[in-house]
């Protein structure tokens, strides 16, 4: 019988005597501040290295402010948790991109940017968004602090066989509609338990379309229906994306290597323990309303009301609505918005900025809306100057930042205000996620762009 | 970590559903690099409220808390367990959890009990008619009781949790043991491309 992606991947990783518990080996662990500093701290009260600093790479993301370098960290606790990883990773020996470094950025648009994130490798992190590089073909998924220290010291993780599902995407997306529209339409189906303790592929003609930003974005998000990992076989797409970046060979080498890549997909006759099926051309522009990103309504519709809600989950629905301050058969399209977020690991990438500037070149953002572009990296941002797409934002009123997580989870300064409502590319609603009080809204780059200057949601077609 | 054979004392009913780890510990408490303390910020969005459950006089001193379905998705925090373990919780009963969540709890020894709907409706229904009920989760032998109410329900548990919470262990010590395995497969599974072209 044929094997699934996910069971390639394990086979090859795998290590486990008879009678054993399985260690999965790992090939890169990637590293930030706010999930590691008690994971070094382990390592030194039990006087233990890092079994392979080489296979372990640090980057400064989650608290950086997105101001220019010359401003310092205001907040003490984030200036010492940033020098926390500065000391880790000297005193260790792991290569670190620190704030203002060219290579510094959110640590799930960097690994594939610079070729790190690689198909057929397992990666890790202490950051539930991994999943995000199981767009390339790698096993990725998140882990917590305990499993960082463990990873520090063996290289290893203690692991059991997760199930498998097809996420199976027909058709075709229709023009205007996004990876991120296609995310939340599969978590909204799922649930946000639906994907517990199964690892994703996604397939299909639609997933074959996306570009490698694209299937991130979808990537990205499998956690939030409860999947640890979620992936995409290798195919062309892939290998051209991974062509010419800094960590991959060149020349023939390259070659040899995309060849054996090419070998990372589920077999034919694979089984999947689980399967979905969805229609592309039934994806439409997407928002959430609720509190959690599961609670997706269109962007043409309108509130929903507790009644469509089944019975277990009414209780959660009504609190929903009274935290987002929503009346239920409310137009989404009359929804003002105070703040537009563009940025995060879901949504900071060049064809993300390219979708967002798109829609603002020659526009003015709505006088009552604060609008931030965050890049993913300082290589994101570069990219995006070269096109001039800093001008067209800064022209049309937005604000043009450093790179880091920023407002998706505001731990820099870069929060809402108890009561804003924000339309934000990232990837949790949750209660207080983006500031205490605050209200977010999750939206694809060009509905955040054009929702920025109408003042409230809107698709770019609305815009005059 | 410490073993855990039997957590008993109060509950408290938390009746919510989709408490994310964002919700158990908001992320400006994250910024911290020590883990002792969170306590304080556990719930910290609710706990102004004076209505909110764990200020309720009756519940003070719970070292159970009985949750509501798809409890600790969301963000790989473990910040969130160790915030639970802080304030004095040793085990947690639901329906369902997040997958990163439960698996984090289980190298802090923080015993996660996953019931169906039904027997955690029941069960919070007896810790509310009564908040001074004694609640036992026995992880030798897989049971939730309530002796006053005579109430007892099996559940599950991976047996290598189970194991480990048993008998206290440190896996990072156990894998070590291991590192003859561990160099053998390297041996075989060679170099990182990257190695030599990024540097700080």
């Amino acid at each position: 019988m044929g094997r699934t992606l996910y069971e390639k991947i394990w086979d090859e990783h795998v290590i486990a005597g008879v009678g054993e518990t399985p260690l999965l080996y790992v090939d890169l662990h990637l590293v930030h501040e706010v999930t590691s500093p008690q994971a070094f701290d382990g390592l030194r009260l039990n006087s233990r290295r890092v079994r392979r600093p080489d296979r372990t790479i640090a980057t400064a993301d989650h608290n950086v402010p997105t101001e220019p370098l010359s401003v310092p960290v205001a907040d003490p606790v984030s200036a010492r948790q940033l020098e926390a990883l500065d000391e880790n990773c000297d005193e260790f020996g792991v290569t670190l991109f620190p704030r203002g470094h060219e290579n510094q950025g959110i640590v799930h648009v960097i690994g594939p940017e610079l070729g790190l994130s690689q198909p057929g490798s397992v990666i890790v992190c202490g950051d539930s968004h991994t999943s995000t590089h199981g767009a390339l073909g790698a096993l990725a998924f998140g882990i917590g602090t305990s499993e960082v220290e463990h990873v520090l010291a063996t290289q290893t993780l203690v692991q059991q066989k997760a199930k498998t599902m097809a996420v199976t995407v027909n058709g075709a997306l229709r023009p205007g509609v996004s990876a991120k529209d296609l995310v939340l339409a599969i978590v909204a189906r799922l649930g946000t338990g639906g994907g517990a303790g199964h690892v994703f592929e996604y397939r299909g003609e639609a997933i074959r379309a996306l570009s490698m930003e694209g299937r991130m974005t979808v990537c990205n998000m499998s956690i939030e229906a409860g999947a640890r990992a979620g992936l995409i076989a290798v195919d062309e797409t892939t290998i051209e994306y991974l062509r010419g970046r800094p960590g991959v060979a060149a020349g023939s080498a390259f070659e040899a290597q995309a060849e054996r890549w090419r070998a990372y997909v589920s077999d034919d006759d694979a089984i999947f323990d689980a399967e979905i099926v969805l229609d592309a051309a039934d994806v439409v522009a997407n928002v959430t309303w609720g509190t959690n990103p599961a609670q997706v309504v269109a962007l043409s519709g309108t509130v929903p009301s507790p009644e469509e809600a089944r019975a277990d989950q009414r209780e959660a629905f009504e609190r929903a609505l009274a935290y987002m301050d929503l009346t239920p058969g409310t137009p989404v399209r009359e929804i003002p918005v105070d703040v537009v977020f563009i940025g995060s690991c879901t949504n900071s990438r060049i064809e993300d900025l390219r979708a967002a500037a798109k829609v603002a070149a020659g526009r003015s953002v709505a006088p009552s809306v604060r609008a931030l572009v965050v890049p993913g990296s300082h290589h994101v941002k570069a990219q995006a100057e070269a096109e001039g797409l800093d001008e067209i934002f800064l022209a049309a009123g937005f604000e043009w930042r450093e790179p880091g997580c920023s407002m998706c989870l505001g731990m820099n300064p870069d929060q809402l205000r108890p009561g804003q409502r924000s339309a934000s590319t990232s990837n949790r609603n949750f209660e207080g996620r983006q500031g205490r009080g605050g209200r977010t809204h999750l939206v694809s780059p060009a509905v955040a762009a054009a929702t920025a200057i109408a003042g409230h949601f809107a698709e770019p077609g609305d815009l005059s | 970590m410490k073993a855990v054979h039997v957590v008993e004392g109060r509950a408290v009913p938390l009746e919510r559903a989709d408490v994310d780890t964002d919700q158990i510990i908001p992320s400006e408490w994250l910024k911290r690099v020590e883990r002792t303390g969170f306590g304080r910020g556990l719930f910290s969005e609710w706990r102004d409220d004076p209505a909110f459950v764990l200020n309720q006089a009756e519940y003070a001193g719970a070292s159970i808390l009985v949750a509501g379905p798809r409890f600790g998705t969301g963000s790989s925090r473990e910040h969130a367990v160790w915030a639970l373990m802080d304030y004095g919780f040793e085990a947690v009963i639901a329906p369902s959890f997040g997958d990163i969540f439960r698996n984090n709890s289980s190298k802090q020894g923080l015993v996660i009990v996953q019931m169906p709907p039904e027997d955690v409706a029941n069960l919070t229904r007896l810790v509310k008619e009564d908040p001074s009920r004694h609640v036992v989760v026995d992880v030798e032998n897989l049971v939730v009781e309530v002796p006053e109410a005579n109430w007892q329900r099996p559940f599950a548990l991976e047996a290598a949790t189970r194991e480990r919470l048993l008998n206290g262990w440190d896996d990072i010590g156990l894998t070590l043991r291991r590192d003859e395995e561990i160099t053998s497969y390297e041996r075989g599974h060679g170099n990182p491309s990257w190695a030599g072209l990024l540097t700080s």
